[in-house]
């Protein structure tokens, strides 16, 4: 792994490896010293065309819990004002020494750009590109499935995948990228994914990714569902006739009270809810069920730090610039 | 590591089981004498081999002293964090660590590993004991020291001294990790250089 | 190679699909066509292996001067035109100013006159500024000296209905055409791809065939309505072959071009994120190619055009969402043809012929190009090695965008001479001397009104 840019690319071995790291990684959390020293010396740059605190942040401590140099490179740009191009600014961080950067680009896309140019040789790491994928969230995501679903089947989270397990991930998934990398690597760790969403807020060719679709989430959670993911939908799109109104779109896809109480009615007791945040109460997930038992919209958060680390430190701790014949006796 | 094969490379057997097994037992003798006691005792092996040699070493302490609960004393530190070679090695994801509960807070810790060469392995695993807490002693034990060190360090406890040629290979197999032909085996042997 | 007396003889090419004559050029045009023709103090040029084809006509390159010279320049776009083999061009209008009236399509022909490499026919804009919402002076254009015949908002569709009849309905005074942009522009908001599998996959928003068919719908039947002639640029969808195949047979006024990498390049080259495949209307997907082919083929598409738009590399050096669209065409453009139309045994070099040559003079009304390879006739030609094969090497091209799709790719066919009015604009495969009117007798012929398409 050269660098993380999409899931739909990643394989179960590489998967697998960096949930299993995310677990040692957790660890490390838990413990006094939360710090390793697996990154002293290493530059690692958040270059962020598009703000998010909550992903800046997530990336920034994980980084320096493995004592890496953390530089934060906001670069304001929308497609009206274009400030320094793309290839400019990674220029600037080559200069500087990045090792890795991590970038957030309203542009789908932008991250591909950095890898496949010359532009800058360092490792790349998407932390969100336009409407494409947010592989992290995925991952932690995916984490915070398997340490459920492992539970349950009474086995150690480490080296298990998601077989079996029936998600459902709803909300618009036309304008999401935390569904689309949800979408491919939950399919490779073996869970059965349905997305549901209104017809206008599911891309044209969704009938070809491998999940099953469906504009009825009452349907969908009679089946039986091991863990509901929300998708922040923004209200702004009412006004490009994605859906008439909030209210109408809460009551036909928000995570309701009602909806909460089916989970309970039909038995549901295992299932979780959960969300990428940040949540519009009332929208798509109603008070009650965000601060349910069953959310784990906080576990996800801090489970985002410990796949953020096992990510940085498999892309960026290998063998880098000499061979290392010369300068290490076999490790003993 | 090891991959088990019909090799190639001229091996030379230089302690079969009954070796490694006398080796163990003597150590944990030695661990028990010095330390007085099994008091405060918490061994920690190293992976991958030094966790298996430090569940048998508990387990001939136990032998040795009833009060002794093996599963009790032992931990694994896992050290891939804090080596001084990550940028020249492949990647390597880390092992888990795991501490016995009672942790190492003023213990009387006793590293465990197959192998001690360069050294540079248990200065890891030194930096990585303090981040998780302040042991009253840290004493090292292997099973061979073939020398060549490169940094200040040297074991309380070895079950053989082995000159080596630094071109020669030190392999150590273990039931617990390794195998042949799918059949668990225990023995060191010395593989000629390339 | 100069000759004394400025005549030239090509000896034993075959011309098109026939067998191998010679032809003499002299004084702008082919004074003879035979066999064993004697030389006369004439220039030969050895035909062994070429094939002779009438100079291609493009109705549709992006030429940037006035107002992007830093993209491309009259000099440079029509080097890049005599290079593929073009003997004809038509500059859209949407240039800095726009080409809207009669001063900036006389200021374009003259710039082309002076480069002297091919013949620039200017395109007229349909609106004022392009800006869709009041007519330019069409007629001031037409009978201006650049003589202009075709109006286009090209980058632009006229998407107001009324705006559009319209103009249908004015350029009927001077045989003129209406060559339309069909992309419907509410439907195509912040578009950057073929919407599809690929497009949900990589979260770009979509282009939709619907926004072009739709328009190319409508347009033919205001274009019956209205009895006038329409041209539709770049058609992209195996859809809008449909409704053009349809619109024909009800003997609808209509053309219709098809641009080199629509004929080979599909939508999941974008699956690679870099701009040089970004275009408008964007790449769609293999069945479309395949449409495409056979309506070409079939003559559902008349003609081939480049849509060839250079950028400066800063444009495509960035997000996809940022680049520009567009491509260069003009040097590729026989070489894509040939492995995708005669190559693949669709199309004869005679349907080449009246795929780049032939119908586009017609369409652009053009008299002494796109003419048969006779005696007496216009030297506007070029010889072909088909079995030669390049790899394209942007950074060596004469125009000066270096956004070819092609880039790295082998293609097939070499042009290795262009005659523009009788003189060489390109020999041994590189540009030779721009032609200049003092040298030739003959004045040109003006474009007159021409019956048919």
């Amino acid at each position: 792994m050269r660098h993380l840019l999409s899931t739909e690319d990643l394989s179960l071995h590489n998967a697998k490896r960096i949930l299993d790291t995310a677990e040692e990684m957790a660890a490390v959390g838990e413990r006094e010293v939360k710090k390793l020293p697996a990154l002293r010396g290493r530059t690692v740059v958040n270059l962020f065309f598009e703000d998010s605190t909550r992903t800046r942040i997530s990336f920034e401590a994980a980084a320096k819990r493995l004592s890496a140099d953390v530089i934060n490179f906001a670069a304001k740009g929308s497609s009206v004002s274009k400030g320094e191009s793309l290839k400019d600014t990674a220029q600037t961080l080559a200069a500087m020494g990045a090792d890795a950067v991590v970038i957030r680009h309203w542009a789908s896309g932008a991250p591909h750009r950095l890898a496949a140019t010359d532009w800058i040789d360092a490792a790349v790491i998407n932390a969100g590109d336009g409407t494409h994928e947010h592989p992290t969230q995925a991952l932690l995501d995916a984490f915070t499935m398997r340490r459920h679903w492992a539970k349950l089947g009474g086995l150690p989270s480490t080296g298990a995948d998601l077989k079996g397990m029936r998600v459902a991930i709803a909300g618009d998934v036309l304008h999401s990228r935390v569904a689309r990398s949800n979408v491919w690597l939950l399919r490779t760790l073996g869970a059965q994914v349905t997305l549901v969403a209104p017809p206008t807020l599911l891309p044209i060719g969704v009938e070809q990714w491998p999940c099953s679709v469906s504009y009825d989430l009452d349907e969908t959670l009679e089946k039986g569902v091991d863990a509901v993911m929300m998708l922040r939908v923004q209200g702004e799109r009412m006004n490009a006739s994605f859906f008439p109104s909030t209210r109408e779109y809460s009551r036909r896809w928000g995570f309701d009270d009602n909806r909460l109480r089916t989970l309970d009615r039909i038995g549901l007791k295992d299932t979780i809810i959960m969300h990428p945040g940040p949540m519009n109460r009332g929208l798509e997930i109603s008070a009650a069920a965000a601060d349910s038992h069953r959310s784990t919209v906080l576990s996800q958060v801090r489970n985002g730090v410990s796949v953020r680390m096992a990510a940085l430190y498999l892309l960026l701790s290998g063998e880098t610039r000499e061979p290392a014949a010369n300068l290490s006796k076999e490790s003993n | 590591m090891a991959s088990v094969t019909q090799a190639p490379v001229p091996a030379r057997v230089v302690l079969n089981q009954a070796d490694i097994d006398r080796a163990l037992t003597r150590i944990a003798h030695e661990i028990l004498e010095s330390n007085k006691g099994s008091r405060d005792l918490v061994l920690l092996g190293i992976p991958r081999r030094g966790y298996p040699l430090a569940v048998r070493l508990a387990q001939k302490i136990a032998a040795a002293d009833p009060d002794v609960d093996p599963a009790a004393i032992v931990g694994q530190l896992d050290v891939t964090m804090f080596r001084d070679d990550l940028s020249h090695q492949p990647t390597r994801p880390p092992y888990p660590t795991q501490l016995p509960l009672t942790g190492i807070d003023n213990k009387v810790v006793v590293l465990i590993d197959d192998v001690l060469y360069s050294g540079r392995t248990i200065r890891a695993a030194l930096d990585a004991i303090i981040d998780l807490g302040r042991p009253r002693i840290v004493r090292l034990a292997v099973l061979i020291d073939r020398g060549h060190r490169e940094l200040p360090i040297r074991a309380d406890h070895v079950g053989k001294n082995l000159p080596t040629s630094s071109a020669e290979k030190v392999r150590v197999r273990l039931e617990e990790t390794d195998s042949r032909d799918g059949e668990p085996i225990n023995e060191v042997v010395i593989e000629a250089g390339a | 190679m100069v000759s004394n007396n400025g005549a030239y003889l090509i000896r034993g090419a075959a011309i098109l699909d026939g067998a191998k004559e010679d032809l003499l050029i002299r004084d702008g045009f082919i004074v003879d066509r035979g066999v064993n023709i004697n030389a006369d103090g004439a220039t030969v040029i050895e035909g062994d292996g070429l094939v002779a084809l009438p100079g291609m006509v493009d109705v549709h390159t992006h030429l940037r001067e006035p107002g992007r010279e830093d993209a491309e320049t009259v000099e440079t776009g029509t080097r890049a035109a005599a290079l593929g083999g073009f003997t004809a061009v038509h500059a859209m209008a949407n240039s800095t100013p726009v080409a809207d009236t009669a001063g900036v399509v006389e200021q374009v022909h003259s710039l082309g006159q002076t480069a002297g490499w091919v013949d620039v026919r200017p395109v007229g804009a349909v609106t004022v500024g392009l800006a869709g919402e009041q007519l330019a002076e069409l007629g001031a254009m037409a009978d201006s000296r650049a003589q202009v015949r075709m109006f286009s908002d090209d980058g632009l569709c006229v998407h107001d209905p009324v705006l559009m009849r319209r103009a249908l309905e004015y350029v009927k005074a001077f045989d003129g055409v209406v060559a339309q942009h069909a992309q419907e522009p509410r439907l195509t908001e912040g578009a950057q791809m073929n919407e599809g599998d690929v497009s949900a996959v990589l979260g770009l928003a979509g282009w939709p065939a619907v926004a072009e068919e739709s328009i190319i719908a409508r347009d033919v039947l205001l274009t019956q309505h209205v009895g006038s002639r329409l041209h539709v640029c770049h058609v992209s969808t195996a859809g809008s072959v449909e409704i053009i195949r349809w619109a024909k047979a009800r003997g609808i006024n209509v053309t219709a071009e098809v641009t080199p990498h629509h004929l080979l390049l599909t939508d999941e080259l974008v699956r690679s994120y870099d701009p040089v495949y970004k275009v408008n209307p964007p790449l769609r997907t293999d069945a479309d190619v395949q449409a495409l082919r056979a309506a070409l083929a079939d003559g559902t598409i008349d003609v081939v055009g480049t849509d060839h738009a250079p950028h400066p590399s800063e444009h495509k050096e960035c997000e996809w969402a940022q680049a520009a669209m567009g491509m260069t065409g003009l040097e590729t453009a026989l070489s894509v043809v040939q492995q995708t139309m005669i190559e693949t045994g669709l199309m004869s070099w005679s349907d080449f012929a009246r795929v780049t040559s032939t119908a586009p003079a017609v369409i652009g009304r053009l008299a002494d190009q796109g003419r048969p390879l006779e005696t007496g006739e216009p030297a506007n030609i070029i010889l072909v090695d088909p079995a030669a094969r390049w790899t394209v090497d942007p950074s060596a091209m004469a125009t000066m965008g270096r956004n070819s799709p092609f880039a790295g790719r082998e293609l097939p066919g070499k042009v290795v001479a262009t005659f523009f009015k009788g003189h060489p604009t390109v020999l041994d495969g590189k540009l030779n001397t721009p032609y200049r009117a003092a040298a030739v007798q003959h004045p040109v012929q003006a474009a007159g009104p021409v019956s048919g398409l």
